[in-house]
């Protein structure tokens, strides 16, 4: 495991986290001691383990692929921050050729 | 009271569910200003659905609060964030749909740590909630606000979710019980995700009886959730009182060694003795892995956080920033301005461990020791039936001690992460307390582990360390 060098304002703009200076100024000695601390996994050799994603090894059951009611267009779009004319409302996202 | 008791009195003709909740609402609103337990709560609502409630089902007439990340129709749900501190719930999810199909009333929003991420839930960015015991202290957390509740008798029983130790805790701080299913036994369809491998949605009651009551009510496939599983779900009231005779209990030497505090060992130990005097066979055994346990967590969860709360971008519900000059500032200042700082400290690490060149050395590390922790568990218990270990290191801290140190915080996690790694159940049972300085009695709680959907054994063997 490499020496740990997050570049704290790189990472949250890959997270599309926009930070304040003080947070970068706070979050970067926080995160560098957290992983510090995680590089103690280092010390474990693992090379010939499979990585286990869920706990117990049996999931997955599908459920029948028949269509049955979902929510209302009102019961979505109540929580809509701006909406109009059953849509939600955004930002133009594709620029004029 | 408790839910059996609140049972025989409705069951009997001796009060109704309507006099129940009229009641609750009175005790919450003159108590919980000193608490702060909860978010909000909607006597109306509840009281309509006291007036036609079956009495003939098992949680018939039962109010039971809910922790805010859980939907239910037509209820705020904030998770504890200004990003979801006015959104309404558009439906009920598969436990809330569970515990009504049962004669239970889900009334009141218990706070939380923010996303449920936290040992205190002072990262709630919306209230402080305080320890029933010692109002100086925390509640714990990240379901501070479910255990705090049920601890100062403002509810009968609460949901909470357990992540890496969110139910257990809490109740151990709290003095009450708190019970983590196995990974699968619960659906999680309408909680809101935070570590979707690791998450679990359990009780947190009075007595082991009601956590038990509870369970039964909420088990169970959820063709909505396709993690939980379709296995049998026993009668977990059966041979709850059937004690402990015969049964093998393990110590693990790793989880008893430095860095607990002498007043909960002393407790846990007279834990111990009470459940070998009662006929169990105490045998000292070794979780080797136990070292790695948080570290393999602080790279699993935030991991898996930074990937589900990428939907939180101010677009479909939530907050979302004031005048945008396009889209992608609309995303970065809506989650800067709507996320707290617990919150965007795991959305970094995980974004982190997940991104390219790095992706092999933690997070592809991290699952692998994930496998060798789930191993410990699986030879542990082909020599015991369950594992005994505290809940916490210390009792509940005071508000705001922990300080700018979050990797500290992370490491009071030490004894309850395991299980969230390995998928198996966990319950906390009050046993005991630790005088503070100033003389407060501070809640210490007994931690039993069991295999994987090993529920019902669980809850006997907690039954049998509970002290009434």
């Amino acid at each position: 495991m490499q020496q740990c060098h997050i570049d704290v304002r790189y990472v949250a703009n890959l997270a599309r986290l926009e930070l304040s200076e003080a947070e970068i100024a706070e979050f970067q000695p926080q995160l560098e001691a957290i992983l510090g601390y995680v590089e103690t996994l280092s010390k474990l050799a693992t090379s010939a383990l499979d990585a286990t994603t869920h706990a117990p090894p049996v999931f997955g059951k599908m459920r029948d692929d028949t269509p049955h009611t979902s929510l209302t267009m009102e019961a979505v779009l109540q929580n809509a921050p701006d909406q109009a004319q059953g849509q939600i409302r955004v930002p133009k996202v594709v620029v004029d050729a | 009271m408790t839910i059996t008791q609140l049972r025989q009195q409705l069951t009997a003709g001796e009060t109704t569910a309507t006099a129940i909740l009229e009641q609750l609402a009175g005790e919450i609103a003159r108590r919980d200003s000193l608490t702060g337990a909860y978010l909000s709560y909607d006597t109306e609502t509840a009281l309509a659905e006291a007036a036609v409630a079956d009495l003939s089902l098992p949680l018939g007439g039962i109010p039971i609060a809910i922790k805010d990340n859980m939907n239910v129709l037509g209820q705020p749900c904030t998770c504890g964030s200004k990003f979801l501190e006015n959104y309404i719930a558009p439906y009920d999810a598969t436990v809330i749909r569970k515990l009504r199909a049962a004669g239970a009333i889900p009334f009141g929003r218990a706070n939380q740590d923010e996303f449920a991420m936290g040992s205190s839930t002072e990262n709630s960015a919306l209230k402080l909630t305080r320890n029933p015991h010692d109002p100086s202290r925390v509640p714990g957390g990240s379901s501070g606000g479910s255990a705090a509740a049920v601890a100062d008798r403002t509810a009968y029983a609460a949901l909470g979710s357990d992540t890496g130790g969110s139910i257990r805790q809490p109740a151990s701080h709290c003095g009450v019980v708190g019970l983590k299913p196995s990974y699968g036994r619960v659906s999680r369809y309408g909680l809101v995700a935070f570590a979707s491998s690791l998450d679990q949605i359990g009780p947190i009651t009075q007595t082991v009886e009601d956590a038990a009551r509870i369970l039964q009510a909420i088990a169970g496939h959820d063709p909505a959730d396709s993690t939980s599983l379709d296995a049998p779900v026993p009668d977990y009231l059966a041979e709850l009182h059937n004690g402990v005779k015969g049964f093998k209990l393990g110590i693990p030497k790793e989880y008893f060694g430095a860095g607990i505090d002498p007043g909960v060992r002393k407790n846990v130990e007279a834990a111990i003795q009470l459940l070998a005097a009662q006929g169990a066979e105490i045998i000292e055994i070794s979780l080797p892995h136990t070292e790695y346990a948080v570290a393999t967590y602080y790279v699993i969860a935030p991991a898996e956080a930074s990937s589900n709360l990428s939907r939180f971008d101010g677009v479909r519900y939530g907050h979302r920033a004031a005048n945008p000059a396009d889209i992608l500032d609309l995303y970065q200042k809506s989650r800067e301005q709507g996320f707290g700082p617990e919150v965007k400290r795991r959305i970094i690490l995980g974004t982190y461990v997940l991104s390219s060149g790095y992706y092999d050395a933690y997070y592809s590390k991290a699952q692998k020791v994930r496998g060798l922790i789930r191993h410990d568990f699986e030879t542990a218990f082909t020599k015991v039936d369950a594992i005994l270990s505290p809940v916490a290191p210390s009792p509940a801290r005071k508000i705001g001690a922990s300080g700018s140190d979050p990797l500290q915080e992370y490491l009071s996690d030490i004894f309850t992460i395991a299980a969230n790694l390995a998928g198996i159940p966990g319950i906390s049972v009050p046993c005991g307390s630790v005088p503070s300085d100033e003389g407060v009695a501070l809640p210490v709680g007994l931690q039993v582990l069991g295999p994987h959907l090993g529920e019902k054994q669980l809850l006997q063997i907690a039954k049998a360390a509970e002290i009434l």
